[in-house]
């Protein structure tokens, strides 16, 4: 079903090796998977399964030992800092499990941190009404619960327009029903802009909600499965 | 405990970069205070022991004549312990291959043996041989600027006389530690020299036979000085006496205690600003350390870590952060002290330099360092004790923030993200940001500190030297010489202009106070010696009346209108009452200024000068300075080019040794502020600013929002410095002066800039070190990380 849309990432045998002290980390084994155009992906594993790794290494944060990804066609394991730098700036929105906003910024400051940089962004106050914060703008993090401050830092991620949106564990510190608002904002985003969305999770239960799970297990992908029938993030229960 | 020991040294390595800021701080504050105090009590010890050893009189006076008959009824005086007559007299010194005027003060020494009181430190060679007219011994620092040595020659012209000299020793006296002329700005080593004579040459050149014109002695324990200076002048005023004096207006003992006086108020300021600094500084790393460690805080305490023990330990840290500090300090304490002693001892001579480090003071900079440096962490220690256990183990809640005051303006509008970051994260810390602020102005306040004595001296000179005297060449007459002279003076060839002065020395009496010093009378509408106030705008000197340095008038007391009491120490002795006209603006030493005729008036005598100012052809100076030399009634040349350029001379080595110290101490103090602050900010931030790496931002763009934060403090700080510089200046001036010299509160645009460059460029290196820790900031670590 996926062959007619644009393959945005393009992985291949790839490789991270850590080294720690004088243990070698083998993160992954050679890995081989792609990501297309619009598609909502599941990244699912235990921890120490590399899931990490291998977002952070498609999101231009870390290099690989061995193997290239390719986004577009362009290399980014041959790309020098500054290409990163504005590969991430353009094309990447992240979301991360502890949110990391400015705390000295409101919600609209933290957005407007990303639009000020990126090119033809949408306006910040568009970015939180899609998440549902329209009437949070003014706030402070310190006045924010963690759903909101989730939600503000997926409108931050995606108020670029972003190609791509990469998540890590988005709901890893919030309870199931703020969880829940939180994937819903995603999955609105993917659905109403399109925007290539890969979630990291340990959580089985939010696989449901995806296109393709990608099962990740020491370093490899051990299987792939395809959701005939997506559930909608509102239907998932935990 | 042993496992919280080696936290403690892990911790300490980890924050190396901020104990090394720390430790230059501290260093230099101990290192400082030892050194200033140090010197200062060795060479009061060295003083003392010299003073001692060489039996350095008590009371000191100068008089015309007196028969030696004399002494025994001197002696009688009630608390007179040890007194001893002298000849004394001045003679113009003609010093091969040196072609400017030299004045020698000569001095009798006994003609067999050592001089009961101010005895001769022999350096080289021997007294005199009594039996010889032509022998001179002369005094060290003269002997060296011309590098003359024993069996060397040079002449003297002595009471009119041509005499070729041969120096039989180099000799040190307690009573010219610091050799300088009265009234003058600085020593002059090449153009002042003491010598000692056998009382017998000295007496024959100066028909002085059997008589006497100086009188040195010293007092019984428990003796008044004001007695017995009372008896002496009573019988030493017939015999022209010109008031005896103590030692603390001697004028090398003087000098050698306005120095002492400047050290102590060195020792105070600067040591303390360097404690307050650090005190801050540790307390700004230690809050931080505590509130990253509040988890390890409450794991420790729930294994049964009692509050003490931790408390303990973060004073452990401490002291750990200092100690390196203070002990270097003290060791650089002791070799500055020695090199400041050393540059000391080239203009103060004493025959032995001991350097004295009481272990008081060691202990007082130990205490001092340590009181202030706990004092200033004690509230986080605190803080990390009072935590429960439980609540600690929580992450800490996003730091509140809220709307900055600028933004409130309206300005915020056109701020970016990260300008609106940098404003709120200075007002959400207005304590730490004033103090950070404060420490950077501080560091260029040191700095405009050490340059205002350069800018104070150029424009003494400026005055004295430029403004206020045109002359370049002034001859002093031996005696007061009839107004005729001048005209003769006048008609030489090569002198274009000249004018006389008359100068007396007097008593002035106001109320109960009184002043011993000098009345200069110059010529009406004088162009050449000119007298200025305020706005250095010239003051006529009045036909009547009297003018005054304006901070003679603040000795006696006494403003424009007031009736002064004038004594004459010389001639006929008149006492009159002589309005004060007006006050001038004057840096060096005190006197009185008057119109020539009118000093004449007071004195009972027809027009007599004193001396005067020419104004000479370049082509006909050389000429007539040696002409000057072989004129029997010339006392002294003076050459006022030679006295600009020795003022520099002397003061160049003792300025540059402190702006030296003051540039390393201003560039410890911003290096260490600067990027304690920076660090501070990126260990708080690292998080958000790796967050915003992630998002796309370049390192320039994450560098501008810590850095800028520091280039906005600094930007505040140093106008903040140059007002704490203006007011340090101010208050050093103030507490230096006194009626040698006053400090002129000058401090030039290019010292300012200075200063702030000094802090730019450190504030700079910080800046620069932080940039690249920031450039190395692991992405992937710090967003797994929750603080």
């Amino acid at each position: 079903m996926n062959q007619q849309k644009e393959n945005f990432f393009q992985v291949c045998d790839l490789t991270k090796i850590y080294k720690m002290g004088e243990v070698e980390v083998h993160a992954l084994r050679g890995v081989n998977m792609e990501l297309y155009a619009g598609e909502l992906v599941v990244l699912l594993g235990p921890s120490g399964s590399g899931k990490s790794t291998l977002l952070n290494i498609m999101g231009g944060l870390d290099t690989a030992t061995g193997g290239f990804v390719s986004y577009r066609g362009k290399d980014l394991t041959r790309a020098t800092e500054k290409e990163l730098t504005d590969y991430r700036r353009f094309y990447v929105g992240f979301v991360f499990q502890f949110y990391n906003l400015i705390s000295s910024l409101t919600a609209r400051e933290n957005v407007s941190v990303v639009t000020e940089i990126a090119e033809k962004p949408m306006a910040p106050e568009a970015a939180l009404e899609l998440v549902g914060l329209s009437d949070r703008l003014n706030h402070f993090p310190a006045q924010l619960s963690g759903g909101e401050q989730q939600r503000v830092a997926i409108a931050r991620a995606i108020s670029k327009k972003p190609a791509v949106l990469l998540c890590d564990e988005p709901t890893g510190a919030l309870d199931s029903k703020t969880g829940i608002v939180v994937l819903e904002a995603l999955e609105r985003i993917n659905r109403e802009l399109g925007t290539a969305t890969a979630i990291i999770t340990h959580n089985v239960d939010i696989a449901g909600m995806a296109d393709r799970v990608i099962h990740l297990s020491n370093g490899k992908i051990a299987e792939v499965t395809i959701n005939k029938v997506k559930k909608s993030a509102s239907d998932l229960v935990w | 405990m042993k496992a919280l020991h080696r936290k403690l040294w892990r911790e300490l390595w980890q924050m190396k970069g901020q104990v090394f800021a720390i430790t230059l701080v501290v260093l230099s504050g101990v290192a400082t205070f030892i050194m200033f105090i140090s010197v200062m009590h060795s060479l009061d010890f060295t003083r003392s022991k010299f003073y001692r050893d060489y039996n350095f009189a008590d009371v000191f006076v100068n008089l015309k004549r007196a028969p030696e008959s004399l002494k025994d009824r001197l002696k009688k005086i009630n608390g007179v312990n040890q007194l001893e007559t002298r000849v004394c007299a001045q003679a113009k010194l003609d010093i091969k291959g040196f072609n400017e005027s030299v004045t020698g003060k000569i001095i009798s020494i006994p003609d067999e043996g050592s001089p009961l009181l101010n005895r001769l430190y022999i350096r080289k060679g021997r007294l005199p041989d009594p039996s010889r007219d032509d022998e001179v011994v002369i005094n060290e620092t003269f002997a060296q600027a011309h590098g003359l040595k024993p069996s060397d020659q040079f002449a003297a012209v002595i009471n009119g006389k041509w005499k070729k000299l041969t120096i039989t020793g180099i000799a040190l006296s307690p009573e010219f530690v610091l050799l300088m002329k009265a009234g003058a700005m600085s020593p002059d080593f090449k153009r002042y020299g003491a010598l000692w004579m056998t009382r017998e040459a000295i007496s024959k050149a100066y028909d002085m036979d059997g008589a006497f014109n100086d009188v040195v002695l010293t007092l019984y324990p428990g003796a008044k000085l004001s007695d017995v200076v009372r008896d002496l002048d009573n019988i030493l005023g017939k015999y022209g006496g010109f008031g005896a004096y103590g030692r603390k207006d001697q004028m090398s003992h003087r000098l050698l205690s306005e120095e002492f006086r400047q050290l102590k108020t060195s020792s105070k300021i600067f040591p303390t600003i360097f404690i307050c600094v650090a005190a801050f500084l540790l307390n700004v790393i230690m809050s931080r350390t505590i509130s990253t460690q509040r988890e390890q805080i409450a794991t420790l305490k729930a294994f049964g870590y009692r509050n003490i023990d931790v408390a303990f330990h973060y004073a452990n840290m401490v002291v750990l952060m200092i100690a390196v500090g203070v002990l270097c300090g003290i060791a650089a304490g002791i070799w500055l002290g020695n090199l400041l002693g050393g540059i000391y001892m080239e203009t103060y001579r004493f025959p032995f330099f001991i350097y004295k480090l009481h272990p008081g003071v060691v202990i007082s900079a130990v205490l001092i360092s340590v009181a202030s440096a706990l004092a200033g962490t004690v509230h986080s220690f605190w803080k990390a004790s009072q935590q429960p256990p439980a609540e600690a183990m929580r992450p800490e809640a996003p730091a509140k923030y809220r709307i900055s005051f600028i933004e409130k303006t309206g300005i915020g509008r056109w701020l970016s993200q990260p300008t609106r970051i940098i404003i709120r994260n200075v007002e959400r810390k207005p304590v730490r940001t004033f103090l950070s602020i404060i420490g950077i102005a501080t560091a260029c306040a040191t700095m405009i500190s050490s340059g205002f004595f350069k800018d104070s001296i150029d424009y003494m000179v400026d005055i004295h030297f430029i403004l206020s005297q045109k002359e370049d060449m002034t001859l002093t007459f031996i005696e007061p010489t009839s107004y005729r002279a001048i005209y003769e003076l006048k008609q030489t060839q090569g002198i274009n202009d000249g004018e006389s002065f008359r100068v007396v020395p007097v008593k002035l009496n106001f109320g109960h106070r009184s002043y011993k010093t000098v009345i200069n009378g110059i010529e009406p509408d004088s162009r050449l010696s000119l007298l200025l106030d305020k706005n250095l705008k010239t003051i006529p000197v009045p036909s009547s009346g009297i003018l005054l340095t304006d901070y003679l008038g603040k000795i006696l007391g006494v403003k424009a209108g007031d009736m002064l009491t004038v004594e004459a120490l010389e001639g006929s002795k008149a006492v009159r009452q002589v309005p004060v006209v007006a006050l001038a603006k004057q840096y060096l030493g005190v006197m009185g200024y008057m119109d020539l005729k009118a000093l004449n008036r007071l004195m009972n005598e027809g027009e007599a000068i004193s001396g005067a100012y020419l104004v000479t052809d370049e082509k006909y100076r050389e000429k007539l300075f040696r002409s000057f030399v072989e004129m029997p009634r010339v006392s002294e040349i003076v050459i006022r080019k030679n006295e600009i350029r020795n003022v520099y001379d002397v003061m160049a080595k003792g300025m540059l040794f402190f702006t030296f110290i003051a540039t390393i101490m201003a560039c410890s103090i911003a290096f260490g502020v600067v990027y304690n602050s920076a660090r501070i900010s990126l260990s708080e931030r690292s998080r958000e600013l790796s967050s915003l790496r992630v998002l796309g931002y370049t390192r320039g763009e994450i560098a501008y929002i810590l850095l800028g934060e520091l280039a906005l403090i600094t930007l505040i700080a140093i106008p903040l410095g140059f007002v704490v510089g203006y007011w340090l200046c101010a208050y050093i001036a103030n507490s230096l002066a006194s009626d040698l010299f006053r400090v002129p509160m000058i401090i030039e645009m290019s010292t300012y800039a200075q200063a702030a460059a000094v802090v730019i460029f450190s504030a700079l290196v910080s800046g620069l070190i932080v940039r690249y820790k920031l450039n190395h900031l692991d992405l992937v670590e710090v967003l797994k990380t929750r603080e």
